[in-house]
């Protein structure tokens, strides 16, 4: 089978690059494209830190072959700060102390935007089911669980303002 | 059948540091043109924090606001030395070095702002906001941006220093094996509450409680993330980590880490944890480690709580539910 060309919407940009036979999602965004946010832990589906979102949805890059996305629309950690600005879930993370080695960070992140995408007001409950198809080895997961919580309460008061802007 | 609940505790005293051969670390430090203090280090932040404590010694000492400091941790083959980020010694040794290095940058930096205001620099004092003033007249002042360009390209001046913290090797007495192995010690308690099913032999840890005697916690909110981080590693040994699972057939087991179990979100304790601040006398502001012994009090803590429990002592890591119901079956038959 020939290596062929694979077009992708990757943070709202159409980017296009060559992939080799069975390339996997998370090979063509961190060598084809230069996107490094994603990470590759166990290669195999289970600690989650390869996270982006296809269609909005969390998927496990690594276990993707990107022809079965072409043409879809992927999300990915550098895609989430607009502008240089942080938002509300990167910002809380920070404020929270929700990372140590930064590893899982970008999967915990883009996990996080799904579920406020679709729940804008979780429970601790609701937190802990979205990220538990992730591995982190340092924080111990609390501080990233009252994170996301903190990212939801900033996010949600912010809505109502920017609603009244429009 | 019932689940029954159990509490236990158990103390750690951890060395701070080693000395095979002697331990040193060193740290380089420099004024950019416009005043920001670049600290050269070998020493590798992993997550820990290294270079957040590195910025904090370098700022605290100059007298400089923390944003005009920058951690350049650089490479090994061009810094200056480390031996690496081990045996809880990061903070203890590079802050050591990081704040000799700092105390003679500031001695030059006075002597440049002597000179450009025309004082004497036994009589200048640094503010924390950048201005280096002096003492009894604050109007008379300059701004660290300014300072450094003129020490640049009036006076030829390079504010900068060298430091080192050096852990002198010892030898043990060979008639007694007396030695000083360590700088410093730092201890900790943590007490567990768990609840285990006698049925299933499941034990989950409800709660933990951790003191930590640290010398001083430079930064209060990393210290209580490495602590509470590092219990729930220690949970994760106690309770769950191996790579060799008891199944009838060894084929049966896991063999990846897909397989490999670890506590999820959904399995942490409540954690309650306090910080007892001695300060050390050789310590960075009195700081020792806290690394690697954060992982350590929590599991024979679980250890006690389960006997407390349930009657079972368990003296084998993890404490699986199959190793519960055989210590259960042993004691009841």
């Amino acid at each position: 089978m020939p290596s062929q060309i694979v077009s992708l919407v990757v943070n709202g940009e159409q980017r296009e690059f060559i992939a080799a036979p069975g390339a996997t999602l998370l090979a063509s965004l961190r060598e084809s494209l230069g996107l490094t946010a994603a990470k590759r832990g166990c290669a195999q589906g289970a600690c989650g830190t390869c996270t982006v979102l296809v269609d909005g949805r969390p998927e496990v890059s690594c276990l993707v072959a990107v022809e079965t996305v072409a043409g879809r629309s992927i999300r990915t950690l550098e895609g989430v700060a607009a502008g240089g600005e942080l938002d509300e879930v990167q910002s809380a993370f920070v404020d929270c102390f929700a990372t140590q080695c930064g590893f899982c960070t970008a999967g915990m992140i883009m996990v996080a935007e799904a579920l406020l995408d679709r729940n804008p007001d979780p429970s601790d409950e609701d937190v802990v089911e979205a990220i538990s198809g992730n591995v982190c080895r340092c924080t111990g997961y609390r501080p990233i669980v009252i994170a996301i919580l903190e990212a939801a309460r900033r996010r949600r008061e912010q809505a109502p303002q920017e609603v009244a802007s429009r | 059948m019932a689940r029954l609940r159990g509490r236990g505790y158990a103390s750690v005293n951890y060395p701070t540091g080693m000395n095979l051969g002697g331990d040193p670390s060193q740290a380089l430090i420099h004024a950019t043109t416009t005043g920001t203090f670049v600290i050269s280090l070998s020493s590798v932040d992993l997550g820990q924090g290294i270079k957040t404590i590195a910025a904090q010694c370098a700022a605290e000492t100059l007298g400089l606001p923390i944003g005009n400091v920058l951690v350049d941790t650089a490479d090994t083959d061009t810094g200056p030395h480390c031996m690496g980020t081990f045996a809880s010694r990061g903070t203890h040794r590079v802050g050591n070095a990081v704040i000799m290095a700092a105390a003679e940058a500031r001695a030059v930096m006075l002597e440049v702002a002597a000179e450009e205001l025309e004082v004497d620099a036994g009589d200048l004092e640094t503010d924390g906001t950048g201005f280096i003033r002096l003492k009894g007249a604050q109007e008379k002042g300059i701004h660290i941006t300014d300072l450094a360009l003129a020490a640049h390209f009036k006076h030829g001046r390079t504010i900068s220093g060298r430091g080192i913290y050096l852990k002198e090797p010892s030898a043990p007495v060979p008639e007694t094996g007396e030695m000083d192995p360590d700088s410093c010690q730092a201890h900790a308690c943590t007490a567990a509450v768990v609840e285990v099913d006698d049925e299933t032999g499941v034990v989950e840890v409800l709660e933990l409680y951790n003191a930590y005697e640290v010398g001083r916690a430079l930064n209060p909110a990393m210290a209580t993330q490495q602590v509470e981080g590092g219990a729930w590693m220690g949970v994760s040994h106690a309770l769950f980590e191996t790579t060799e699972p008891y199944y009838p057939r060894r084929d049966h087991g896991p063999r990846d880490f897909a397989g490999y179990l670890m506590p999820g979100p959904a399995d942490i304790p409540l954690q309650h944890s306090l910080f007892l601040e001695r300060p050390a006398a050789n310590g960075p502001y009195g700081a020792k480690g806290i690394g690697e012994m954060t992982a350590n009090a929590p599991i024979p803590a679980i250890a006690n709580a389960i006997f407390d429990a349930c009657g079972v002592r368990l003296d084998t890591m993890p404490f699986t539910p199959e190793r519960v119901l055989r210590g259960l079956d042993a004691l009841h038959g």
